[in-house]
């Protein structure tokens, strides 16, 4: 409708509260960003820094304590927020963006064979009887490497990085054009982990998907990032190009952030960051890092808004 | 600026990579099998799992050692039977001159006050209904240390060491109302109480945020150093390893494969698995997805039914036909200090 066509996704002031006995949670609070076609945004931050709930919000999977979700989502110019449950149930869920939870491997139903688990979002949002859902399985199965035998197996039968490429798969059988990947590699051995990858840049290669990457291990998500979000404390701090932003982050959070990862090819000894992110209960007023902040100035007791510096977007005082 | 500003802070927590002098043998595992029987509806011999097989190595006082492997490798079933947890199959464990095997429930007893156990989870290891007074004061009072003055003494010194600080605050907290960060930090003061000699950390900071997991090491390595503790160090993430050990040792399923110093083994791997891990290892790097990672097909093999020769043969670009597939590789040392268990080193 308002947005350009070529912006696959395009988020605007995205917020979820959700309310609790001792207050409200702001777990996503005016979220801002957009992806193109067969793109990949990584979402980085800390643990509570509420990126999961950011992916609860796009995919309208909501529990019953929310207290305020609003904004603009636009998936290929269709304002989705506007989209009733059913409405968006039939035509956004799996159709158009499709999740690979967190621990999907362990997600999997144990008592059913993993190919009716794979079969069954495509039988249900395409109309297809199980043989020709059966058919997508196959071709699934082996976009995501695994033999086609195994579809008559449980999931118990299969190793942890197999059952993670079945729910990868099961995320891909109806064709979205968005995934959305929470944490899809955390909970995987490393050599597992570099085959996923492999495996995700391969579809994204092969079908032309686009991924939200959501996760806290930023040295794996610099296989498949071609731009970066860093989340904070419920806001997105900084976005731009994976090229720009690797070698030389704005944001000071991105900054300590990413000196706190350890490097095997590099001498540089990590840092940490001192403190803790504010509680998402009653954050504070200003820019959210300023109590860790080691380049806070007078003005940081205001909230900052979004600075544009080229193609880049941060939130932050300094790039005023 | 900004730049000048992280240099700054890498001075503030600074800690040279530097490793103390070994001295005397503290610990050391000779021809250690653990094997777990497989049994057929209950009570029928149906085999083993040989979840630690033929594995010898000796750790100095005052070393830090990690273990780099997979899981289902046979580290945990390694660091258990350190930790008196497991009998093994056949073989040693000697530490200080004592054989485990040799010691009679007392003398089991003092071995334990000696070591100090961090656990890769810190919420599972604590127990949700125990203060952090009450788990800190437990293992003094198994010790016989009686008098509560000195207890809580004791318990404020030792979270001034993991700084969690002010102790009375934490003190009366339960473990759900920390912070995974402080959460470990007990684990560790808990770990640290009766002034161990030997520590052994399974995975200490792989449940926690990028951020609090150099904090955490790093006051591991400061203690270390403070108090000259063997440290083994447990983990399938290599790039934290220079960081923390001296010496690494490669498991892959039961065995250990590779031994040598950190920066040796990181500079110049030899086995073809320790390769492949070195290369699984991303570096925070936008070009690093313009490429794609070798991986050795395949997966690690099932430890009841081992395959013959070389374990890791069936996934080895390298394997020689009729060598690799038949005979078991044994230590070569192609380089002083730096063993490696396969075919390929064999000296002419």
């Amino acid at each position: 409708m308002t947005t350009s066509s070529e912006k696959l996704l395009n988020i605007e002031n995205l917020v979820l509260h959700f309310k609790t006995s001792y207050g409200t949670v702001q777990a996503v609070d005016g979220v801002d960003f957009e992806l193109g076609t067969n793109r990949a945004v990584v979402v980085l931050g800390e643990s509570g820094c509420g990126k999961t709930s950011l992916s609860k919000a796009l995919l309208r999977l909501l529990p019953r304590n929310v207290d305020k979700y609003s904004g603009k989502v636009y998936l290929q110019g269709q304002d989705v927020m506007a989209l009733d449950d059913e409405e968006y149930r039939q035509n956004v869920r799996w159709v158009g963006i499709s999740l690979v939870p967190q621990a999907a491997m362990n997600a999997l139903n144990p008592v059913l064979k993993v190919g009716d688990q794979v079969a069954e979002p495509a039988m249900i949002h395409l109309g297809l009887t199980k043989a020709e859902a059966y058919g997508l399985v196959y071709k699934m199965f082996q976009h995501v490497g695994v033999p086609a035998d195994f579809v008559a197996r449980y999931p118990f039968e299969l190793s942890g990085g197999m059952r993670q490429r079945v729910a990868l798969a099961m995320a891909l059988v109806t064709s979205p054009s968005l995934i959305v990947l929470d944490e899809p590699t955390s909970a995987l051995d490393l050599l597992t982990q570099a085959n996923i990858m492999n495996v995700l840049k391969r579809i994204k290669h092969e079908l032309g998907t686009s991924y939200i990457l959501i996760t806290h291990d930023i040295a794996t998500s610099s296989e498949l990032a071609d731009e970066v979000a860093i989340m904070y404390a419920g806001q997105i701090v900084e976005t731009g190009d994976a090229k720009d932003f690797f070698p030389a982050p704005l944001h000071p959070y991105s900054q300590m952030l990413m000196a706190s990862v350890p490097r095997l090819r590099s001498e540089s000894d990590p840092i940490f960051i001192t403190g803790q992110p504010p509680s998402l209960m009653n954050p504070p007023s200003g820019c959210r890092f300023a109590a860790r902040c080691p380049f806070r100035f007078e003005k940081c007791s205001e909230e900052p808004p979004v600075f544009q510096k080229g193609k880049r977007r941060v939130k932050c005082w300094l790039h005023q | 600026m900004n730049t000048d500003m992280i240099t700054e802070l890498r001075k503030v927590n600074n800690m040279a990579v530097e490793f103390n002098e070994p001295r005397e043998t503290l610990l050391s595992i000779r021809d250690l099998h653990v094997w777990y029987e497989l049994r057929r509806f209950g009570f029928g011999h149906a085999g083993y799992v040989k979840a630690v097989d033929n594995v010898s190595f000796e750790m100095a006082e005052g070393e830090t050692v990690a273990v780099v492997g997979e899981s289902g490798c046979g580290k945990s079933s390694l660091m258990k039977t350190i930790l008196g947890l497991n009998i093994p199959t056949s073989g040693e464990v000697v530490f200080k001159g004592k054989n485990l095997a040799k010691l009679n429930t007392k003398g089991l007893r003092d071995y334990r006050f000696e070591i100090g156990y961090v656990q890769q989870d810190p919420y599972g290891a604590l127990p949700p209904f125990m203060t952090v007074q009450q788990i800190l004061e437990e293992p003094l009072i198994i010790k016989g240390v009686r008098d509560k003055e000195e207890r809580l003494e004791k318990i404020r010194k030792a979270m001034d060491e993991v700084k969690l600080y002010p102790a009375d605050d934490f003190l009366p907290k339960f473990p759900h109302m920390l912070s995974g960060g402080q959460q470990q930090r007990v684990v560790i003061a808990r770990a640290m109480i009766l002034s161990p000699k030997l520590i052994v950390a399974d995975e200490p900071v792989s449940m926690l945020d990028a951020s609090v997991r150099v904090e955490i090491l790093k006051l591991m390595k400061a203690l270390q150093e403070k108090y000259h503790l063997s440290v083994i160090y447990i983990t399938h993430d290599l790039s934290t390893v220079k960081y923390f050990s001296a010496r690494i040792f490669v498991m892959y399923a039961g065995n250990l494969i590779e031994k040598a110093d950190t920066r040796q083994l990181l500079e110049n791997p030899l086995h073809p698995y320790t390769t492949a891990l070195l290369a699984a290892t991303s570096d925070p790097d936008a070009r690093n997805a313009d490429s794609f990672k070798e991986v050795p097909p395949g997966e690690p093999p099932s430890l009841a039914n081992p395959p013959k020769g070389c374990r890791f043969h069936p996934r080895c670009a390298k394997a020689i036909a009729g060598l690799c597939d038949e005979k078991e590789p044994v230590d070569f040392e192609p380089i002083p200090e730096h063993f490696v268990a396969c075919w390929l080193y064999q000296p002419k």
